[in-house]
């Protein structure tokens, strides 16, 4: 598939199920293949379907040769195959057209030849295309086997030769362009394995695959996968398995990970392939997917000599960080190879076999499932779920879950299983690495002692910032706070002002580009709580060849993060030893010009050849340095500088030679550093920064008191910080992954540009050039060095977050504001005309691309025949702005306009006060129509989503998309905490991913449990506009969704860093409309509904965004400025003087707003909208959904950078088969009319309606998911938030559940399983109660096997949960007021806990407690270690003395014991004395502090300050 | 900025007066400055918004309010007098006199009182000044180019002194004594003492500005000399015709404009040389000032201290609301109830009252006959409707005409240059040139009258446009 308009392939994702089946024996039999097919039936919840209802994404199966099969059938064509082992069989697709096919067979036999083996024969695959799809069948390939003789070869050679012979089939197809369907693709080729796969659901492949269900095939193991992609582009090669692994998750760092490959090309050879080696090359396809990209470079290396395990080390390292408990061997291997590779970094749960051995591995986050079990004859199953294939409960000797990092490795050779331990030791000393590293690593000690700031000359200094373009809002609000605090700074309400393709000032190239972010398909990470993942360690400097290993591979400098003092770059270039050279090169040009766009192109080229022969004459690093700016010289842009450099190495080949070093006057935010690094330097010092804070020191602008020491090293840790973060929001761990990734969207550069200095950087709308740039550059470098009148200032203000006269424009200004709130206020539809025509204007100050777009006119129609107002408006949203960000006031004001207008008000993230559900007298209802449910699921209760219209799923955020929260405890009032469920005075963290959506498949089960928890409500899912939007809102009405809302980057906060308000995610024209090409392209656009918000202000903003294809609308800060707003920004201080962004009682008072100015705003914009419509010609609204064409570019931009600047992408029409729609006009498909819970609620109607108590068993399976929800609904909805009385209604499972058990369980239901849970147990539980217990039978001790999945009670406000064994990562993370007992968790138990009660009877993982602020957790620590695996950042553990403790700690247990019949639990009461005093109790600081203070108001009744003032003013 | 929240902490406090009865019986300055604990607390008070209205909205100048108030609570003086001065060239004029439109448009004052904005400014310039901080600044390179500039008020100066640091020649023609224009001549010393003028226009004439005082233009030199000996000239000459009220009576001698009465006081202060006939005081006599702004509370104010035996100020719109109406909601300068200092020392006020004419001796008005009015709406036009009966009569001695200006004085050099006026007499220029490409106008004569704020940010725009011209040439 094409790129065309705005859709771009190379922003698909995928993800799936996945799972592996083996005979540890390796005794083949049929059953495996059976086995297989079972795994993938229950696993078709987590593939996806199309438009058509009926073409799966993908499936295959990868398994043993079956000898006896494909001899038979050899037979019956007439050709003999030799022993096994010495003939190997391909899987290969090819054209239908007979032509092409034949020269493509033509070219597979000559390679078979070249290589010296022989084609024994072909063999058409039988195949049943009756059962597939209209999208499948239209891209159904021809599937043939091929039969290769290997003339003697066998074993690694054999592969080695049948790999080569592959990928010289697969250049010259593609070099010669004989097939340009592509279609020729070689699924499999091996002496081993065999892979059957296409285009399916998981029940086609099976059906369209006879062979598959032939008895004669037989194989020990299979590996099996189900894709979900977020296209329905037909595409039969993207099915998995490949050649070696099946992927579920995402390789995020995709894009760096393909260009070190490229770069590592010149330098590979090896013994092994000899000559042969430029066979392999290109290493990567262009436009394959992660996933294979990360086969194909797993093939290389094994076929290279090493072996599999070793090689998935070196691309999946785990976290070696010092906070981990790993030996020194293995630490020491995991640095080594740091220096060889980067990590494939991203969500992943991988299986993968060499048709011997068949291991599972984890990344290092362990953020995606994968569950094992072996049973008592020699079977072990490993998938994504558990109960994917039903065992008796004896026959299942151990059960477990992969953790993150580790590997699961069964070698049907040996008939063993191989723990982590031994694989991983046995490889980490199988190489003296650490000896290597000891002797090789440069690290220079005394080169990074400690930064110091470089005196500043006051006569230079000044020019030098002015010609970087520093500014006086920069030293401010930027520089200060990282300098005193060592934190990012952090601003509110949303960005206002132009596009830097759009500004009339001078702004920086760095302006021009904006961060991705991960969304849905796969999740950031949060840089504070789990920063134990991550690391900024890179070696820099000459690389070798990555084929082999040896000492000098480690031969590099390490760096501990990538800045550099100014001292540190002095002694890098002084630095005199024979294998590490510094060269600088100046990436300056003459601004004494007529031609500006030739000077600086000159000066480019001449950097990049200076750099290679730089490298020619040994350099091992080059300094790319913008020092001497003077008179005549101006500095390159550093991003261009370096990019440029980078990409010239990497195009010669040279850029593994050198370690690229950036000394640069103009980086001084933290954006800067991540473009640097993304761009390819590996280090960077940023030396003008560091003497314009000595200068602000000598000018009194930091406290005195600060050492400089302090100053340099705080400036420095909140750049590494903002580093962190900003890889975090990418969902990236290492920086060594994340430099040169370029995971940035260009806006505003034209194409030349980005292909010859950005090279596969996406600029979709073109925009300025090399003159552009140039032109900016000498502008600022005349203002800095020209003669200036006597008195002037320094610096000019910027005026880029903060509105000022001569300063950037801002579409919030004083005239704005003023107006809007003289509309409302005074109902004036003039002053409404005045700021709508201030805002729409931008004739002569542009700010929006919506600014530069015009209407394509029409025969118009007069306005009383225009739908009225009254309709408009109930396409309206306001924000998702929490109680909690906005006082109660500002937020039941919204809620009541909205109501009133029959539109729709949003909740936010905070919950909401069931209070509000009541209607008033007066007929008001200030129940917000959309509740949100974010990250942090504060308040997400059942009764919360029972009483919705629609549930929103906030994905991201416009303001700061990848990021999570804080509200800190000063602002978690009373009534704060009562409607989020937790503490008063306890600070309230929201994770950055929700920890149910690693990808797109949980975002799937996520939209089912909300359906679930409200069969009547309607599910949208919130993202954030960047590339690939467009595709995400794809796999996201495939999930299900009834919406997508589209956000721009624009849209407001209460609290976010400066660099996310102003550097992330793009503006919502090119987020919408490629939402929309992508929904049209692919048929989907007619089941889901797309709004949009993100700066909208007027009814023109409207119009136009109906005419790229929103139906509704949302407004945030427009409608907070109708309130009383004046955007002081000061939301995240709390200290709103209007009552509005604000928790303080005296300030709360001065709320002013009224929802008739809010009713009165919407009705101008609607009225506005109408006057357009009539121009236009429309009379219903909805038939301007859509109509792109009627917009164009607006003639006659001067502007000398906006004329660039090319909307065609934005305005092209998807094309759209027959009957498709650009619009929603059919609903989704109902997917939970099979669910278990309406035969529940059958059985139990008595129950339900008289409140009596009933008791029955079920069945269940993996399949049956989110139980409990339909019946918690029924329940609320009659009964509300209190549910039945205790016990009501009982129901016993056995088997395996699906995921979401229990899902927000009411009070007064009991749900009993007996076997074994998959993930998310008791997510947003709401009273109920959940036993899970190991089945009698079982063949293992409960306390020692996984029992239940991931991710449990995630959002748990209040019931019980006793669970007779080990879950997984993440146990109760976000619960809020369960209470639970468990026998063991895996890594990060208890993550951002702010409530409720937790005992671990056994074992826990690492990052336990981490973001804990409230709850207490007892932990049974054996060992006496626990503190070492606990994160102390905001708890104190203490030993359970007290006896009110120890009594509760015993009525657990007991209960615990009670309910399960717990062995464990057993011993543990029968020897309690003892093991008491083995208990640790964590506690959060901040909770404790604000229990105490409850307890001491409660039992002091003259104390009249309530008990969160000490917190709140503390 | 400066505290969160510290407008909750702290109160605004603005200067306290000297007491009338020590005030009334001399012209010396009447306010008392706060102390620097209390500049403090009320800089502590900004809440440094997104939209600082104050500067963007309010102050003419575009004074960087916010940073000053920052700089202020971080105690540091010197750069805050710098930064003020890069938007302001003489703020302890304005922090005298300027009715501070920012701290009506101050986001505070929404639903609180404002910040302190004008206190802080002329605090931040007195303390420049006491420091030394306020030195000279000519400009280190001479462009060799010539400057005329005719008129002295603040819109003249500030243009001088803009154009003298960019490095052109400029010499300034004033027609009195002493450079200054309405702030020396015009505003009484118990509001601006005249020796804070002298003080700013020495470090002018040390940054290279010549002044030639005495000198009126049209009359002693031509518009010819000028454009032979200058490269451009900028006409700051404000808007000096006054608005008359032409009744029945009008011709009497005591009737006097409030400039005329005004220039004279600050000319005996100043003791300058002055003609017996041209006295007028309002010692022991009736006062009417009609027209109820600015200049007629001035009128009051000196009138008070020449010692008046009873002072009247007629205002023909009605009385205006002690808060904000409608009609001019926040931002804008609210249309609220004042009272001035000059009010505070006695003054009866009466409004939506109508002169119709005046009676007396025959050289001298004894009487003054009025009416109460009524305004009418209609379609958006207000109207004036006498109200029968109400027809009154006032014994007055002396009656000073406060009721504005019209445009600037024509004649003779705005008619020997030949230039455009635009509907209301004043001069018509794009971004401040005149019709004629080496002719510039600023201040009051291209604004009509206004405030020493808008005048000062008129010269500067002048400035600007000269010294881009001058670069063009």
């Amino acid at each position: 598939m094409e790129s065309k308009g705005l859709y771009n392939p190379a922003f698909e994702h995928d993800s799936c199920g996945i799972g592996a089946v083996v005979d540890i024996a390796g005794r083949k039999s049929h059953s495996i293949i059976e086995y297989g097919k079972e795994i993938l039936l229950n696993l078709h919840h987590r593939g996806a379907a199309g438009a058509d209802e009926t073409t799966g994404d993908g499936a295959g199966i990868l398994f043993q040769i079956p000898h006896q099969f494909f001899t038979a059938e050899s037979k019956k064509i007439g050709f003999s195959l030799g022993e096994p082992g010495r003939y190997a069989v391909g899987m290969v697709f090819a054209s239908k057209d007979g032509d092409i096919r034949k020269s493509c067979d033509e070219v597979l036999a000559s390679v078979i030849k070249h290589y010296g083996m022989k084609v024994l024969g072909w063999r058409s695959v039988p195949t049943d295309s009756s059962c597939l799809g209209k999208i499948a069948l239209q891209a159904e390939p021809s599937i043939r086997q091929i039969f290769v003789d290997g003339c003697s070869r066998q074993g690694e050679d054999f592969e080695r030769d049948l790999y080569l012979a592959r990928k010289r089939a697969e250049r010259i197809i593609r070099e010669r362009a004989i097939d340009a369907g592509n279609d020729f693709y070689v699924t499999s080729l091996s002496s081993r394995t065999v892979c059957y796969k296409g285009m399916f659901m998981a029940h086609q492949l099976f059906a369209y695959y006879p062979d598959l269900s032939d008895e004669r095939l037989k194989s020990a193991l299979a590996i099996v996968h189900q894709r979900y992609s977020t296209n329905t582009f037909p595409n039969w090669q993207l099915a998995q398995p490949f050649r070696c692994i099946a992927h579920n998750g995402e390789i995020n760092t995709l894009s760096g990970n393909r260009n070190w490959m490229k770069a590592r090309e010149p330098k590979m050879q090896s013994k092994i392939f000899g000559d042969s080696i430029s066979d392999l090359f290109p290493v990567l396809r262009d436009g394959a997917s992660d996933s294979e990209c990360f086969d194909s470079v797993l093939e290389l290396l094994i076929r290279s000599g090493r072996s599999m395990p070793h090689s998935m080390m070196m691309m999946i390292p785990e976290a070696f960080g010092t906070r981990y408990h790993i030996s020194t061997d293995k630490r020491a291997f995991y640095e080594y190879h740091a220096a060889i590779m980067e990590p494939w970094d991203g969500p992943a749960a991988m299986v993968f076999t060499d048709g011997t051995i068949v291991g599972g591995m984890l990344d290092r986050n362990g953020l995606r499932p994968c569950r094992y079990l072996v049973t008592t004859d020699g079977l072990a199953v490993i998938a994504s779920e558990a109960g994917v294939i039903s065992f008796e409960p004896e026959k299942i000797r151990q059960k477990g879950r992969l953790r993150p990092g580790r590997m699961f490795l069964i070698d049907t050779a040996e008939g063993r299983i191989i723990t982590d331990n031994e694989i991983k030791s046995k490889i980490a000393r199988q190489k003296p690495y650490r000896r290597w590293l000891d002797e090789n690593r440069i690290e220079l000690r005394g080169l990074f002692d400690t930064p110091r700031l470089v005196r500043s000359d006051p006569q230079t200094i000044f020019k030098k910032m002015r010609s970087f373009g520093y500014t006086r809002e920069e030293l401010k609000m930027v520089l200060t706070p990282m300098a005193v605090n060592g934190q990012e700074p952090v601003g509110s309400m949303g960005d206002d002002t132009p596009l830097a393709v759009l500004s009339n000032k001078p702004r920086l190239l760095f302006d021009y580009f904006k961060q991705l972010f991960a969304q849905v398909t796969n999740p950031a990470i949060d840089p504070l709580r789990e920063g134990l993942v991550m690391s900024l360690m890179v070696f820099t400097g000459k690389k070798q060849n990555l084929l082999d290993e040896g000492p000098l591979h480690c031969r590099q400098l390490k760096l501990p993060h990538p800045i550099l003092t100014n001292e540190d770059v002095e002694r890098l270039r002084t630095v005199s030893r024979d294998d590490f050279k510094c060269v600088t090169i100046s990436a300056l040009f003459d601004v004494n010009t007529e031609e500006p766009g030739v000077a600086i192109e000159n000066a480019i080229n001449d950097l990049i050849s200076s750099a290679k022969r730089a490298i020619e004459n040994g350099a091992s690093f080059i300094i790319i340095s913008d020092h001497g700016v003077d008179e005549s010289k101006a500095a390159i842009p550093s991003i261009l500088a370096v990019s440029a450099v980078h990409h010239g190495l990497l195009d010669c080949g040279l850029r593994k030679e050198v370690g690229l070093i950036v000394e640069s006057g103009e980086p001084r935010e933290v954006m800067h550093f991540c473009l640097l690094s993304g761009y390819g330097a590996n280090a960077v010092n940023p030396y003008l920064a560091f003497e314009a804070l000595d200068e602000m020191q000598r000018q009194g602008a930091l406290p005195a008191d600060m050492e400089t020491i302090q100053i340099a090293d705080n400036y420095i840790a909140a750049i590494k910080k903002g580093i962190l973060k900003t890889m975090s929001k990418m969902g990236i761990s290492t920086l060594r992954s994340y430099c040169g990734a370029q995971l940035f969207e260009a806006i505003g550069l034209n194409s030349e540009l980005i292909e010859k200095y950005f090279a596969a950087t996406s600029s979709r709308i073109s925009g300025i050039g090399l003159r552009e740039i140039a032109q900016y550059v000498i502008a600022l470098h005349r203002d800095a060095f020209q003669q200036r009148p006597a008195g002037a200032l320094e610096l000019p203000f910027g005026g880029f977050y903060h509105f000022r006269n001569d300063g950037e424009h801002h579409l919030w200004n004083p005239i704005t504001v003023s107006k809007l709130q003289h509309a409302v206020k005074f109902n004036d539809p003039q002053a409404y005309v005045d700021y709508a025509n201030a805002v729409n204007d931008q004739a002569e100050k542009l700010c929006t691309l919506r600014g530069l777009f015009d209407f394509v006119p029409n025969e118009k129609v007069p306005l009383e025949e225009v739908e009225p107002a009254g309709q408009i408006v109930k396409r309206f949203c306001t924000g998702a702005m929490s109680h909690g960000s906005i006082s109660k006031e500002a937020h039941e004001c919204l809620a009541i306009a909205m109501n009133r207008l029959g539109a729709m008000s949003n909740t936010g993230e905070g919950g909401e006060d069931p209070e509000r559900y009541i209607p008033s007298e007066n007929g008001d209802s200030k129940n917000c129509a959309i509740k949100q449910v974010a990250s942090g699921r504060f308040g997400v209760t059942i009764n919360y989503l029972a009483n919705a219209k629609e549930m929103q799923i906030k994905i991201a955020q416009g303001a700061k998309p990848g990021e999570g929260g804080q509200l800190p405890g000063h602002k978690v009032t009373e009534e704060i905490a009562r409607l989020r469920y937790s503490t008063t005075g306890v600070t309230l963290i929201s994770p950055p991913p929700h920890h149910d959506i690693y990808s797109i498949e949980d975002l799937a089960q996520l939209i089912y449990d909300l359906k679930c928890a409200n069969p009547d409500a309607k599910v949208s899912v919130k993202l954030v506009a960047e590339i690939g939007v467009g595709t995400i809102a794809a796999g996201v009405a495939k999930g299900g969704a009834d919406e997508v809302l589209i956000s721009g980057h624009d849209g407001g906060t209460g609290a976010s860093p400066l660099s996310s308000i102003k550097r992330t995610g793009c503006p919502w024209e090119l987020g919408l409309a490629e939402t929309q090409q992508v929904l049209v392209m692919n048929n989907l656009r007619d089941r889901i509904r797309v709004q949009v918000d993100g700066q909208i202000k007027t009814g023109r903003d409207v119009v136009i965004a109906a005419l790229l294809g929103a139906e509704r609308f949302g407004f945030g800060t427009a409608a907070l400025v109708t309130l009383g707003c004046t955007l002081l920004r000061k939301c995240h201080e709390g200290a709103c003087p209007f009552g509005i962004g604000t928790q303080d009682e005296r300030l709360r008072k001065r709320f002013a707003g009224r929802p008739e100015y809010v009713e009165r705003f919407m009705y101008f914009v609607a009225e506005e909208v109408r006057q357009i419509m009539a121009d236009l010609g429309f009379r219903k609204f909805e038939d301007m959904v859509g109509r792109v064409e009627r917009l164009k570019t607006r003639k006659a931009v001067e502007h000398f950078k906006a004329k660039g600047l090319d909307f065609s992408a934005i305005f092209s029409k998807p094309h759209y088969s027959q009957g498709s729609a650009l619009r929603q006009v059919n609903t989704q498909k109902r997917r939970i009319d099979d669910h278990i819970d309406w035969q529940i609620i059958e059985k139990a109607k008595a129950s339900i309606e008289n409140k009596t108590k009933i008791v029955f068993e079920l069945p269940v399976k993996n399949t049956d998911r989110a139980i409990g929800a339909i019946l918690s609904n029924r329940i609320v909805k009659k009964y509300g938030p209190e549910g039945l009385p205790e016990d009501s209604i009982e129901i016993t499972f056995r088997g395996s559940a699906g995921q979401s058990f229990g899902a927000f369980l009411v009070r007064g239901v009991t749900l009993k399983l007996i076997g074994e849970s998959n993930d998310y147990l008791g997510k947003g539980l709401s009273g109920g109660r959940i036993i899970v217990k190991t089945p009698e039978k079982a063949a293992f001790p409960a306390h020692e096997n996984i029992i239940a999945g991931n991710t449990l009670l995630y959002g748990a406000t209040s019931g019980e949960v006793f669970v007779n064994g080990i879950a997984g990562e993440r146990f109760c993370v976000r619960n809020s007021g369960a209470t639970v007992v468990v026998e063991g968790v895996g890594d990060h138990g208890c993550e951002y806990m702010t409530g409720g009660t937790v005992v671990v009877l056994g074992k826990t993982g690492c990052n336990f407690a981490a973001g804990m602020s409230g709850g207490v957790a007892y932990v049974l620590d054996e060992m006496q270690l626990f503190d070492t695996l606990c994160n102390l950042d905001l708890v104190e553990l203490e030993s359970v003395w007290q006896e009110d403790d120890k009594k509760k700690l015993y009525d657990l247990v007991s209960r615990h014991y009670d309910l399960t019949q717990s062995v464990r639990a057993k011993q543990i009461l029968n020897n309690w004395q003892d093991m008491v005093g083995k208990f640790v109790k964590v506690v959060p600081i901040d909770y404790r502090k604000a229990i105490e203070k409850m307890r001491a108001a409660e039992q002091r009744d003259t104390e009249t300050t309530p008990a969160t003032e000490e917190v709140f003013y503390g | 900025m400066g505290e969160t929240k510290g407008f909750l902490r702290y109160e605004r406090k603005v200067p306290a007066k000297r007491p009338v009865q020590e005030r009334i019986y001399d012209f010396n300055e009447l306010e008392l400055p706060l102390t620097a604990e209390v500049i403090y607390q009320q800089a502590a008070r900004c809440m440094d918004c997104g939209i600082p209205f104050c500067h963007g909205f309010g102050c003419p100048l575009g004074n960087n309010i916010p940073e000053l108030n920052e700089l202020i609570y971080n105690n540091q003086w010197q750069q805050a007098c710098q930064l003020l001065h890069s938007t302001n060239n003489f703020p302890e004029f304005t922090g005298r006199v300027c009715p501070a439109p920012c701290e009506t448009a101050c986001t505070l004052s929404i639903n609180d009182e404002p910040v302190a904005i004008r206190d802080i400014e002329l605090q931040i310039v007195e303390r420049g000044f006491e420091n030394g901080w306020i030195k000279p600044l000519p400009a280190l390179q001479k462009t060799g180019k010539k400057v005329a500039i005719i008129g002295s008020g603040p819109a003249g100066l500030a243009c001088a002194q803009q154009l003298a640091r960019a490095g052109h020649s400029v010499v300034v023609f004033e027609k009195d004594l002493r450079p200054g224009g309405l702030l020396r001549y015009g505003i009484p010393d118990f509001k601006l003492a005249k020796k804070i003028i002298d003080r700013r226009l020495e470090q002018l004439a040390a940054e290279g500005v010549q002044f030639q005082t005495e000198v009126d233009v049209g009359t002693d030199i031509s518009a010819r000399y000028l454009q032979k000996m200058f490269d451009c000239i900028c006409l700051a000459i404000g808007a000096a015709q006054p608005r008359d009220l032409t009744v029945p009576g009008r011709g009497y001698d005591n009737i006097v404009f409030a400039m005329d009465f005004l220039k004279v006081q600050n000319k005996l202060n100043a003791a300058e040389p002055l003609d017996d006939s041209e006295i007028i005081t309002a010692k022991d006599k009736v006062v009417v000032v009609i027209g109820g702004g600015d200049t007629g509370s001035d009128c009051v104010g000196t009138a008070r201290r020449q010692g008046a035996k009873q002072i009247y100020q007629f205002e023909i719109l009605p009385k205006p609301p002690d808060s904000r109406p409608p009609d001019t909601p926040w931002p804008t300068w609210p249309r609220i109830m004042r009272t001035s200092s000059s009010h505070e020392e006695g003054c009866e006020r009466i409004w939506s009252v109508l002169t119709k004419s005046f009676s007396g001796s025959a050289t001298s008005v004894r009487q003054l006959n009025a009416c109460r009015v009524e305004w009418i709406n209609d379609g958006g036009n207000w109207k004036i409707k006498e109200l029968s009966g109400t027809d009154f009569v006032l014994e007055a001695d002396l009656v000073i005409l406060a009721l504005g200006f019209t445009h600037l004085v024509h004649k003779p050099l705005v008619g020997d240059l030949a230039l455009k006026l635009d509907d209301n007499g004043n001069v018509l220029v794009s971004n401040c040139r005149t019709s004629r490409n080496w002719v510039f106008a600023a201040g009051d004569a291209v604004n009509g009258a206004s405030l020493v704020v808008s005048a000062i940010d008129s010269g500067r725009k002048a400035a600007d446009a000269v010294d881009g011209w001058l670069k063009g040439q």
